[in-house]
């Protein structure tokens, strides 16, 4: 009991062992639940196929250690799967692109935007925003069926002589990729604007920059953490993303989430599956990386 | 240990560090009972340090601070007999003034109606009857400092802690609020220990003073004392204006010594008896000096020229050269000239003040 | 100046257009009664009468609701405690814990989601309500400590101080000063835990088991055979849902805003 109240004592005066005290629940838990499955998929990265499961863990644990092996990575090393790799990437980041381009002027005007405009305009966007995804992929594809709205009205004015089959093409998982995560980016570029002191526009035009060059000197620089921000909030999702293309893709749109996804849950082997994502992974922390060193703003993760 | 020290609050060598950075070095300070006692200096002196020691928002890394004779140890503020006006008040946002003000009691488990009566009693003697409902939001800067105070007083504390509760109000309200305070704290009879680095406010309003430095008291006395009898070059510095004329001891007699500084002799008085040859700084407020057309005679009697005149109201202010390059700055109450026929620059004239107004500082 | 702000303006409108498209013809199409849904035929309620029988239905909104329910009240008071001790005091773990509860933000879920799976099999954990629980609440941490965290950035601790002085202990503190003032921080950390469990689809999808299927896993599986006018109606349920609590919100915090 003394030793109790003592311990508490300590406690009680110990900054720093309060700190390790109420962060210890939330450290365990993600420790347990994130960093653990993390390093057992790169374990299982370097194992062996079994032959009635999805991972031969051997007779005992030397045999398993012993037959560890590079051997998934060197099967990811394949045009095909390279291929895939590559799209992903690409997709990832040209839906980033889009979302920047597209979203950045709607920002702009909701920042500058005032009164109950403001608020009704942010609330519209909100609504999509927590949505669920599969609902407004679902209605993607109601809109692009060869035979649905989008073709009919496009032929219906003229625009077309006959429907196109956009879905399950390529193009099919663009739309919706971008109209996925839209909403993702424009939120954090609206906040990183709205805190632009309006002053300092005055103060750019007072010392003669006209308003492209108060953009480019003073709203853009200015705004690039909730840039760095969405394109985080847009990049990782979509490199993992398998659902879009599951559904909208067809065949012939593949990502790395779809390989990973597959590998696990169809074809059965983990550990191919495993260096599959071990390289998505890496891939997305190095693009993340990458980005946030080259715009210089690593600490802006914040969302 | 002495139970009946006769201090109110006592710090004993006490020594604050933070990590890497020397808070307080070694404090040994006195308060007594039921006076009103001011800790003085610039920011980082340690004065806010040793308020909060001695509320027990801090443990001292080494010494110990006593309340009422009782060491207080590592015992944590909840369990000390002294009460805190914050600098911003610290209200309560969530609550009203009158949940503020009673928190103290119900924390004391004090029975409802007697704190309802000592709330509404506190509130009374801070001239805020009628606002119990309100929240501090709805309250002007000054009204909330008077919740903060009932707050602290209705728990009648031993001693009551004050760091710089006025600092975040208009000039104005904050003269009123000075000679409030020390009405109320005359009244209430509890000791209070003031922090602040306005030493107007200090002088003022203390009985006794403690001005601090880097970490250190260095000098403790009644406002006329610190003022006219200032113990270092700092604290001289500090506390109003000062010439300081600096020079070699040339003569020591019993109650004055000669100094010689630029090419005057200046005579003045001292605290401790320098040896003739010191190195020492003779400290002048701008306002122990004679100003005149007329030759003027005695010690410390010199010739000069008006350099500069600044009007600043009620005085004004001279900048004389006298000597080869000793600038004095003098201070002239205007309601003796009526503002007519005053030195201009440029003219010649002679300064003098007594030898007991001048201060000999050793380096 | 005014042609460019009309510019932005009309772009704005073309924005929210296509925004809403999709969920207006979405929509409106679920009160169509042809059964492919391809050509408005007449008004019904006829999938939604088909929706309210449905017994997955029924089955998956109980689940999604207790895991949601869950997840939030652990991850909720696990990631406040976090906060505070991030926000609040020097130590050694910190280094260390900060990048463990950003991670998430940077990983693709479908990595976490296949790590928790192999994890559970290696545990050999069956699949289900617990596995899917276990996994929301770790990745909803994060994002309470981080709202939280935000919320506590403000707080003036002589608050604390003018408490412990008045002579309440530590407990006390935080039960009477505390605790009220970071409440608003907390529900907004727990609105999106919740928010986040409810909509979560992949790592659902991969620590799910037979019976313990939530709304987005099934959507998933109806969108995935065919396309029916019942996913429209239950879709414009979820929709409406969102949009309620969405407008629920915004009072409350208009209020709290008035009266903070």
């Amino acid at each position: 009991m003394r030793a109790i109240r003592a311990w508490g004592q300590q406690i009680r005066e110990s900054s720093s062992a309060q700190g390790v005290l109420l962060v210890l629940p939330a450290f365990g838990w993600m420790l347990v639940f994130l960093i653990l499955p993390i390093l057992l998929i790169l374990i299982l990265s370097f194992a062996w196929r079994g032959q009635y499961g999805p991972v031969d863990w051997g007779s005992s644990l030397s045999e398993f250690l012993d037959r560890l092996s590079l051997d998934s990575y060197v099967r990811l090393v394949d045009p095909l799967y390279l291929e895939v790799l590559w799209t992903s990437l690409r997709m990832a980041a040209v839906t980033t692109g889009i979302c920047i381009l597209v979203g950045y002027p709607v920002a702009y005007f909701l920042a500058r935007s005032q009164g109950r405009l403001r608020s009704l305009l942010l609330f519209l966007l909100l609504v999509p925003f927590w949505t669920n995804f599969l609902i407004r992929i679902y209605a993607w594809m109601i809109l692009l069926r060869t035979h649905g709205l989008l073709n009919r009205a496009l032929v219906g004015i003229g625009l077309l002589s006959e429907p196109v089959t956009v879905m399950y093409t390529p193009t099919a998982v663009m739309i919706a990729l971008v109209y996925e995560f839209l909403p993702f980016m424009v939120l954090p570029l609206f906040t990183s604007l709205e805190k632009i002191d309006a002053h300092l526009f005055e103060a750019a035009s007072d010392l003669y920059a006209r308003p492209a060059r108060t953009f480019w000197r003073v709203t853009l620089p200015l705004s690039l953490p909730g840039v760095i921000a969405g394109t985080i909030l847009v990049f990782v999702p979509t490199m993992g993303m398998f659902v879009v293309p599951d559904l909208m893709g067809g065949a012939r749109t593949a990502l790395v989430g779809n390989l990973v996804r597959q590998q696990f849950l169809s074809a059965r082997d983990w550990p191919f599956g495993s260096a599959a994502s071990m390289v998505l992974m890496l891939l997305t922390l190095v693009a993340t990386l990458i980005y946030t060193r080259v715009s210089g703003f690593g600490e802006e993760l914040a969302v | 240990m002495s139970e009946e020290s006769g201090y109110a609050v006592e710090l004993r060598e006490v020594t604050k560090r933070f990590g890497e950075t020397l808070a307080l070095d070694g404090v040994t300070l006195q308060v007594r009972d039921g006076e009103f006692f001011s800790m003085l200096g610039p920011s980082g002196c340690g004065k806010t340090t040793s308020l909060r020691l001695i509320a027990g928002f801090e443990t001292p890394t080494e010494g110990e601070v006593c309340i009422g004779g009782v060491e207080q140890g590592r015992r944590p503020a909840f369990q000390r007999p002294v009460n805190t006006v914050f600098q911003n008040y610290a209200l309560f946002p969530h609550m009203t003034v009158y949940e503020n003000a009673a928190f103290g009691l119900e924390m004391k488990r004090v029975p409802r109606s007697e704190t309802r009566e000592r709330v509404l009693q506190a509130l009374e003697m801070v001239q805020l009857p009628g606002k119990e409902d309100r929240t501090p939001r709805q309250l002007s800067g000054g009204q909330q400092q008077r919740v903060a105070l009932a707050r602290a007083l209705v728990n009648r504390p031993k001693v009551l802690l004050l760091d710089e509760p006025l600092g975040a109000l208009d000039l104005k309200l904050r003269k009123a609020m000075q000679l409030e305070l020390k009405a109320l704290q005359e009244r209430v009879g509890i000791t209070f220990i003031y922090v602040t680095h306005d030493q107007e406010e200090a002088l003022t309003m203390s009985d006794r003073i403690a001005v601090m430095n880097l970490g250190h008291v260095l000098q403790v006395g009644p406002p006329a004392e610190i003022y006219e009898r200032p113990a270092s070059r700092f604290v001289a510095d500090f506390i109003g204006e000062t010439n300081f004329l600096e020079g070699r001891v040339a003569a020591v007699e019993t109650e004055w010594a000669t100094v010689a500084m630029d090419v005057l002799p200046v005579r003045s008085s001292f605290a401790r008896r320098p040896a003739v040859g010191d190195r020492v700084t003779v400290a002048v407020r701008p306002e122990k000096v004679r100003i005149s057309r007329r030759r003027l005679e005695g010690p410390n009697a010199f010739e000069g020229r008006v350099e500069g005149m600044t009007y600043v109201g009620k005085d004004s202010d001279y900048r004389v050269r006298i000597g080869r390059e000793t600038l004095l700055r003098v201070r002239v109450q205007n309601e003796t000239t009526d503002g007519a026929d005053v030195p201009g620059v440029g003219e010649t004239i002679w300064v003098q003040w007594p030898p007991a107004s001048g201060r000999l500082l050793e380096e | 100046m005014s042609s460019r702000r009309w510019g932005l303006g009309a772009y704005a409108v073309l924005f929210y257009v296509y925004l809403y498209l999709p969920i207006v013809v979405l929509i409106v199409f679920s009160f169509n009664s042809d059964r492919l849904n391809l050509f408005w035929e007449g008004f019904t309620w006829r999938w939604y009468e088909q929706l309210l029988r449905d017994g997955r239905v029924a089955l998956a909104t109980r689940n999604t609701l207790f895991v949601a329910l869950t997840s939030t009240f652990i991850s909720t008071v696990i990631g406040t405690l976090a906060a505070l001790a991030l926000q609040r005091h020097a130590f050694w773990l910190k280094r260390l814990s900060e990048p463990v509860l950003y991670l998430p933000i940077v990983i693709p879920e479908v990595v976490m989601g296949i790590g928790l799976l192999s994890l559970y099999s290696t545990f050999k954990l069956t699949l289900g309500l617990l596995t899917v629980t276990l996994s929301h609440i770790a990745f909803s941490i994060p994002f309470v400590a981080l709202v939280v965290r935000a919320r506590l950035h403000g707080f003036d601790r002589r608050l604390e101080e003018a408490a412990m002085d008045l002579g309440a202990d530590e407990a006390t503190t935080f039960r009477r000063v505390t605790l009220p003032l970071i409440l608003p921080g907390v529900l907004s950390g727990a609105m999106l835990a919740f928010t986040l469990s409810l909509d979560d689809f992949i790592i659902t999808f991969f620590t799910a088991g037979p019976g313990s299927s939530t709304l987005p896993l099934l959507v998933y599986g109806m969108v995935k055979t065919h396309i029916t006018p019942e996913i429209n109606a239950l879709s414009t349920l979820w929709v409406l849902t969102v949009f309620v609590l969405l407008l629920g919100s915004q009072a409350l915090q208009s209020r709290s805003a008035r009266t903070a």
